[in-house]
């Protein structure tokens, strides 16, 4: 189980940048497959060329970043549909994401990443490590959630409630769309550099399917967690990511196989859409709303 | 203050549905006008007001605010001088923020949004005397989501946001339609108390006639994308309803809609 807390933090990363555009922006991005091995690309290939990884790191988000703009962009300045925008990004990162690689796999074994230290010291699967991955996801939710209470964050926010109200405040929707779909997609890319290192490898085929899990663990994270505040948001997104990959871990020792895993995340994404909607739990969510909205001396 | 020249507006241009929605209307307010607008539907006034606000982009004329050509200015950055409500009370406001947020979005209208906190002790301050003449007790709730707010509620927010920062233009589009006869009482004064303390200039569009009169200085009729009645200051205070649709019907030859005639009394 120490693995899946191990891998439940790294891609709690992952995990708090789907929750910017699919909950925040209202932005379904199918970029995330692509980016996620973009910035696995750029980290392995340049640690591999004997750039610190710290360095390796950062260059991943930026060119993470860079492919969440084209999404933007495709979807504000040509009127793409947000999820064809995704799609198109996602199918052109494959061939860019080759040619960073310029193969299909880049092995990381002998070189020094960030986690040599760890594994060094023999701490790796242990507590300490847990700890340390939980550090990293705890500064990424705490940035992310300090950005949402900015001028700039609640504006953004403000553009995936309500763009017409947005507009009319105005704010420049286009610009925080794509500003949005950067961070995301940087996020998504720095985990994905996390990600190789960890790994040992970047493979371009590690993204596949990537934003079903991210979709999974947040929209898990908030029926469990909820999403009322913005922090009890972000820290549910976070948590989602290790109930997720909980969950993966208990389906692989009950005996099914890799394969079978996004099957099981599909499943597990229409549970978690579905439950919540049927009218038992709708009714009684309805009633609370209203009591608490009563109470607080609103009207719902 | 708001110069309109000859603007024309045309729906599904070169299709069997083509409209002409504005037909070369001109309009002039001068600081402090608060001009009411009433006509039939289809008539463009809610297309008058969203010409004016930047969301539809006008075919020809032009658009001044305060001397300034805003015709080809983009919406977002023609709120920086027009500020709007509208007839839906969820539409002003956003749901899943709070009270304070929402504020914050406002406050900040027409400014640079930096990466400086929206919400600070300083400006909540503000945003409690200003919520505390809405009379609602929102004063108390700041960290409240707005969707949780009742409609006549919303819209007082909307409107208050509207007004906050002083805007050059207010346009009010039917902001009391959706809401039940007391609320829309409600907002109507509350509409009236914040034109006057800040001495907005405003453009309201409404349906109900005996508000169109009692409020504001001066009033316009609008038909088919055309002003064809101007009421002045000096006549706008002894015109009553039945003069105006008696007036309509006679520049028109046709008969306001029942609705309007209903809720003339």
């Amino acid at each position: 189980m120490i693995i899946a807390l191990e891998l439940g933090l790294l891609f709690a990363v992952m995990s708090i940048g789907v929750y910017l555009t699919y909950r925040v922006l209202d932005f379904p991005d199918l970029t995330v497959d692509g980016s996620f091995t973009t910035g696995a690309a750029v980290a392995a290939v340049m640690i591999v060329g004997g750039i610190n990884p710290w360095v390796a790191v950062a260059c991943a988000f930026v060119a993470g970043a860079l492919a969440g703009v084209v999404t933007g962009a495709l979807h504000v300045f040509a009127g793409i549909n947000p999820l064809l925008s995704g799609i198109l990004t996602q199918i052109a990162l494959y061939s860019i994401n080759l040619r960073i690689m310029g193969k299909a796999n880049v092995p990381l074994l002998r070189s020094e990443t960030l986690f040599t230290p760890l594994r060094e010291a023999g701490v790796m699967g242990s507590w300490i490590s847990v700890g340390a991955f939980a550090l990293v996801a705890a500064v990424v939710g705490l940035l992310v959630y300090l950005f949402l209470g900015t001028q700039y964050g609640v504006a953004l926010r403000a553009t995936g409630d309500n763009e017409d109200m947005a507009k009319a405040q105005g704010i420049n929707t286009g610009q925080m769309k794509i500003v949005g779909l950067a961070l995301s997609n940087g996020l998504v890319a720095l985990c994905g550099a996390l990600m190789a290192q960890y790994n040992g490898y970047a493979d371009i085929s590690m993204g596949i399917g990537l934003i079903v899990a991210g979709l999974a663990s947040v929209i898990v994270g908030q029926a469990i967690f909820g999403m009322t505040a913005v922090w009890q948001a972000v820290l549910a997104a976070a948590l989602g990511s290790v109930i997720y990959r909980g969950i993966i871990q208990a389906a692989l020792q009950a005996g099914l196989n890799v394969n079978d895993m996004k099957l099981i995340s599909a499943v597990l994404v229409v549970l978690a859409l579905t439950i919540p909607a049927l009218s038992p739990m709708k009714r009684w969510r309805r009633r609370r709303w209203k009591a608490q909205a009563v109470a607080q001396g609103g009207a719902a | 203050m708001l110069e309109l020249t000859s603007i024309t507006k045309r729906f599904f241009p070169d299709t069997v549905n083509e409209r002409l929605a504005l037909k070369g209307l001109s309009l002039k307010l001068d600081e402090g006008d608060f001009v009411t607008v009433i006509g039939s539907n289809g008539a463009g006034k809610s297309t008058l007001l969203n010409c004016i606000a930047g969301r539809y982009p006008v075919d020809t004329g032009q658009i001044r605010i305060d001397g300034k050509d805003v015709t080809r200015v983009p919406e977002h950055r023609r709120a920086k001088y027009v500020a709007r409500v509208f007839q839906d009370p969820m539409a002003g406001t956003a749901p899943r923020m709070t009270i304070e947020e929402n504020l914050a979005i406002a406050f900040a209208r027409g400014r640079r949004r930096g990466l400086g906190l929206a919400v600070t002790d300083r400006n909540r301050a503000t945003f409690r005397q200003a919520l505390k003449k809405l009379d609602l007790g929102l004063e108390r709730r700041l960290a409240m989501r707005v969707g949780m707010l009742s409609g006549g509620q919303r819209q007082a927010l909307s409107l208050l946001m509207a007004a906050y920062e002083r805007p050059d233009i207010l346009l009010l589009d039917e902001h009391t339609a959706a809401l039940d006869p007391s609320r829309a009482e409600l907002i109507t004064k509350l509409t009236k108390d914040l034109v006057e303390e800040h001495g907005l200039t405003a453009l309201m569009v409404t349906h109900n006639m005996q508000q169109a009169i009692d409020l504001g200085n001066r009033l316009i009729m609008m038909h088919e994308g055309e002003i064809i009645l101007e009421v002045g200051e000096e006549e706008k205070r002894h015109v009553t309803a039945e003069q105006l649709a008696e007036a309509f019907s006679r520049t028109r030859g046709a008969q306001l809609s029942d609705r309007t005639l209903l809720e003339a009394d």
